[in-house]
């Protein structure tokens, strides 16, 4: 077995599971990001649209690594698995924006 | 992690340690293949959900498409959008309530992984508590989405008015879908746990649901941003 392999084993096998009390302190935090998500739909009329799309997506990709990162244990398990669901991820967001640079950019539609 | 304990091992304690593993998976890699393949459809999902996700936004500007029964969604030539259009101009997104749903299906991420603490730790009365409440939390999320459709069909929007709804509700439906097929894989699990056929020793079976219901939030993470939140 490689020393990749190795590594993949034992990584796969080192049982950290947080705390319940850590659990909650990462459930806090994301319902925190979704209160100033939300937040954002009462202030949009003094807000620079700018702002308010930058400040969204933002809040909305720290929540998604959050919840990939910790409650699905990606941070904890062998990194094959976050290869795989990284792998889908950067796939989707490649031939998606490919599909919108064909409609928008190129007129193609 | 791994670098230190192997670089602490000697070659013999490295080989065992991972013959331990291999053989508590019966997997070459020591990896389960359960999780490897709940993973890979986990990847293949985004690409599903990217699909979804890139035609309502191709399609989102086309909200006022025959739909002269939905004026105004123009107001002083600007296209106003689901948030504020509508017959009454109140919208026909309702945001404070998409935004309770938001937090309940957020909630429920948390019971979940609470379930699967507690089957860890052999703590079997909590794991059916916070799995049923898991269920419970779907559910509710479920309802409010059933209620919002139908709000949405009789303030003039519906699957076919235009390409804006279709696009809209084949994106949120498809994710409400999903939410039902892990209502009924949570319930399963109970039900298998009071059979008797699901314990500590196979926690990686609530794992493995639990991986597929929190890729069910984050993607709602996503659709709850992009559809109902970025400004029109």
């Amino acid at each position: 077995m490689t020393d990749t392999a190795v590594d993949a084993a034992v990584d796969a096998h080192d049982d950290h599971h947080p705390s319940d009390l850590f659990y909650l302190k990462i459930a806090a935090i994301l319902a925190l990001f979704t209160a100033f998500e939300v937040g954002t739909y009462f202030v949009e009329d003094s807000v620079p649209r700018w702002f308010l799309f930058l400040s969204l997506t933002v809040l909305m990709i720290i929540k998604f690594v959050m919840v990939a990162a910790y409650f699905m244990h990606l941070k904890y398990d062998t990194p094959w698995f976050r290869y795989l669901f990284i792998g889908g991820l950067v796939l989707a967001i490649g031939v998606y924006t490919i599909f919108f640079l064909a409609f928008d950019l190129f007129g193609l539609g | 992690m791994a670098d230190s304990k192997l670089s602490e091992a000697t070659p013999a304690e490295a080989t065992e340690t991972v013959t331990e593993h291999t053989v508590e998976h019966g997997t070459t890699t020591g990896i389960s293949n359960n999780k490897l393949l709940m993973w890979a459809f986990l990847g293949s999902e985004c690409l599903l959900f990217g699909a979804l996700i890139s035609t309502y936004l191709l399609y989102k500007e086309r909200f006022n498409d025959f739909a002269a029964n939905l004026a105004p969604f123009e107001q002083d030539g600007r296209n106003i959008g689901p948030r504020f259009g509508g017959e009454d101009g109140e919208g026909v997104f309702d945001i404070p309530f998409t935004s309770i749903s938001s937090f309940i299906l957020l909630g429920s991420s948390l019971t979940m992984v609470l379930a699967l603490s507690a089957i860890r730790r052999s703590e079997y009365r909590s794991f059916r508590i916070w799995t049923l409440t898991t269920a419970a939390l779907g559910s509710v999320f479920i309802a409010g989405q059933i209620y919002e459709f139908t709000e949405f069909v009789e303030k003039g929007l519906g699957y076919s008015t235009n390409i804006f709804g279709s696009a809209f509700f084949t994106l949120t439906g498809f994710h409400g879908v999903h939410v039902s097929i892990g209502i009924v894989m949570l319930l399963a699990t109970y039900i298998m746990h009071k059979q008797g056929r699901l314990n500590s020793d196979k926690a990686e079976t609530v794992e493995i649901v639990g991986l597929y219901w929190h890729f069910v939030d984050v993607v709602w993470i996503l659709i709850f941003t992009i559809v109902y939140l970025f400004p029109q």
